[in-house]
């Protein structure tokens, strides 16, 4: 009888060999992992912290209020944050609805053709094109084409030809309309998925009543997806108003110390003659003849002031400025839509960048106010985006 | 009176309301065209004057001087070098927390962490070119003594920070979307999590992550703002990190910034770097594209 060499089998309960070793290397990834998000996030705390600790004794209301300055101690935000008020409205007036209606129409109604596929590839494309290639765009089409009435289209009566040129070139509506096309794929790519996410049975019912197709989008789709559109316009606003690049491409100045709600006759604050970008006259000794269009005080480029009234003419030295003081009446009653929108600007983002490229330490103060400004509004936002989101998922069950 | 029913009724209001929703549509494609022509259009000017053959094979970029030389080369080492610092941030940063927050955080812990990582790529990046200038540099000026005040390394690795977001939410995606009965049959056979992390769950998300990485190197390339401010905007070939450089995108600012007269060569010098720079985009685009095709795993 051969002898059966029976092995009695290991103990099946015992832990394999190397277990604790593998368990240590399993548990001390979770290190690893939070060190990673804890850099992360340690980045925006720091960020904050850094720009408060060098800028947040600037933030007094006069900074708000005051035009830039070649004075740090004078310097604030005035034609910044109205600058960047304008450029962001122009650009929800052409984002929202184009990028609205361009979502609306690829997922409800584009057939499956190639012109179809063609847009898709383009909004899929356009989402990953630098920044700063919108602002060569606009800089060939708006600045030099468009900004200039002898390259328009000849056949064009000249007056109208004029009048467009006026609003094109290096003005508001220039940019607010290359930040709407580039912020353009974020709303169109948010709309087509909040509308994915209306159910059919919705649009079934609608159109079993006898609803048209356009009916159905706009009184049953559209209102169920507006959430989730409006979270997508947040972002898209939120990255228009932190963008720098293309606006310098398209001519953004450093230095703006008026407001292009008022007409330059009835400017609140208007400077004499061409400055640099410190706010100095280029040639100081020129000068120009100025009628005073409101009572207020005459600011000569050696800082002493003088008292003006209404209609007087004087010959200003180029860098002074005058500070007249319209009232809010006379303000509302030169205002004209087409001249803010034709006007030249500067935005939050342009003016911060200036202050950051000045050698002088009380320039990176305020610089990193303005940044502080910026991020703390940007940062808002994208909060209320992500809040709205999470809202969004929590409430609507089908 | 009688309807006829067999008749379709033309709805004018309804095909007015198609033709706008088209035309809407539309004009993506004419972005996409109008970015292509001025870009082509313009360079097409410069190429006139200057022989394609100096531009891709010269080794000077100085477009603004009395006797100007224009190859590209030294402003696409900037772009390189910048750009590899930034990946070697983002990369091993953005996948670990990726890996962390999809096998092994809670439900919880991930609906927090992402959305607050999500904001890194809201800052507006003016802002972090501060960041880099005013409290990077001087950190690793500490660390690395010598190192000038403008350097690709500190623009780069800020850069690194800001598409951390991309390159961990995007990858994240790719492994959440990777099917629970692979896992579980990894943890059947006695796998860790972070053995089946490491050998079932990124290796089937690959194309994913493949993606996301590329989509945050894109995002690098042709970031502006950060390397104007503090990546200095000297143009030469960059060999180190801590040199100073000139990227594609901070010379074309920089030309913005000055005063050039619009028609001269100068002017159009800007439009050929950005013709470079459209078609590297793309072709990223296009590798991403392949990538992702070549590598999907289809469950």
């Amino acid at each position: 009888m051969a002898a059966v060499d029976v092995q009695r089998p290991s103990d099946i309960t015992a832990h394999p060999p190397g277990l604790a070793r593998r368990k240590f290397w399993d548990k001390s990834f979770v290190i690893w992992g939070i060190v990673a998000t804890i850099i992360g996030l340690g980045t925006l705390v720091t960020l904050v912290s850094d720009l408060l600790a060098d800028g947040g004794h600037r933030l007094t209301p006069a900074f708000f209020f005051s035009f830039p300055s070649s004075d740090p101690a004078e310097a604030g935000i005035l034609s910044a944050w109205v600058g960047s008020l304008l450029v962001i409205a122009t650009t929800a007036l052409v984002a929202i609805p184009v990028g609205l209606l361009a979502g609306v129409y690829l997922e409800e109604y584009a057939p499956k053709n190639p012109v179809t596929s063609a847009i898709e590839i383009a909004v899929n494309n356009l989402a990953g094109v630098p920044s700063i290639l919108f602002g060569l765009m606009a800089l060939g089409i708006f600045v030099q084409f468009l900004g200039n009435p002898a390259r328009w289209f000849g056949f064009l009566p000249e007056s109208f030809r004029v009048a467009g040129a006026d609003l094109f070139g290096q003005s508001i509506l220039t940019a607010g309309i290359t930040l709407a096309l580039l912020i353009l794929p974020v709303v169109i790519v948010a709309t087509r998925e909040a509308v994915r996410g209306v159910p059919q049975e919705i649009r079934h019912a609608a159109l079993a009543v006898g609803a048209t197709k356009w009916q159905t989008t706009q009184h049953h789709v559209l209102p169920y997806a507006l959430p989730g559109v409006v979270t997508g316009v947040i972002i898209g606003i939120s990255r228009a108003l932190g963008e720098t690049a293309p606006l310098i491409m398209i001519g953004g100045l450093t230095f703006v110390a008026f407001l292009p709600i008022t007409r330059p006759g009835d400017a609140t604050f208007e400077t004499i003659g061409v400055l640099d970008q410190y706010g100095a006259a280029i040639d100081p000794s020129a000068t120009e003849r100025v009628t005073i269009a409101h009572d207020g005080v005459v600011v000569l480029p050696d800082f002493t002031e003088q008292q003006v009234s209404a209609g007087q003419v004087l010959d200003l030295p180029h860098g002074s400025t005058v500070q007249s003081v319209a009232n809010l009446g006379d303000a509302v009653a030169s205002w004209s839509p087409t001249h803010w929108l034709g006007s030249e600007f500067t935005v939050m983002p342009i003016q911060m960048f200036n202050w950051t490229s000045r050698p002088q330490a009380e320039f990176l103060e305020i610089a990193a106010a303005a940044g502080l400004v910026l991020l703390v509004i940007t940062l808002l936002m994208n909060g209320a985006a992500i809040w709205l989101r999470y809202r969004l998922r929590k409430q609507i069950k089908w | 009176m009688e309807r006829d029913f067999t008749k379709k009724k033309v709805r004018w209001g309804e095909s007015l309301m198609e033709g706008l929703l088209f035309a809407a549509a539309a004009a993506a494609v004419g972005v996409v065209v109008g970015i292509v022509y001025v870009v082509v259009s313009e360079s097409a000017k410069f190429f006139a004057q200057v022989s394609v053959i100096e531009f891709l094979t010269s080794t000077t970029w100085t477009p603004l001087f009395d006797n100007p030389q224009y190859g590209i080369a030294p402003l696409l080492t900037g772009t390189f070098m910048s750009t590899l610092v930034a990946l070697a941030v983002a990369v091993p940063l953005g996948l670990l927390v990726a890996i962390y927050l999809s096998e092994f955080a809670s439900t919880r812990t991930r609906e927090t962490i992402k959305p607050t990582l999500e904001l890194l790529a809201a800052v507006p990046t003016v802002v972090y070119g501060y960041f880099a200038l005013l409290f990077v540099t001087p950190i690793l000026q500490r660390i690395i003594p010598g190192l000038p005040s403008f350097n690709l390394l500190s623009a780069g690795m800020v850069m690194g920070l800001m598409i951390i977001p991309y390159i961990a939410s995007l990858s994240e995606d790719a492994m959440r979307a990777v099917p629970r009965a692979m896992r579980d049959g990894s943890f059947a056979m006695g796998a860790t999590r972070l053995e089946t992390a490491f050998r079932v769950v990124v290796p089937a998300a690959v194309s994913g992550v493949v993606g996301a990485v590329i989509l945050g190197m894109s995002r690098a390339i042709g970031e502006t703002m950060i390397v104007v401010v503090a990546g200095g905007q000297l143009p030469q070939m960059v060999t180190s990190p801590t040199q100073q450089g000139a990227t594609v995108t901070a010379f074309i600012a920089q030309v913005a910034l000055g005063d050039l007269p619009f028609g001269t060569l100068e002017y159009n010098s800007i439009f050929a770097a950005g013709l470079a720079l459209l078609v590297l985009t793309l072709l990223f685009n296009f590798v991403a594209f392949y990538m992702q095709r070549r590598f999907r795993e289809a469950y």
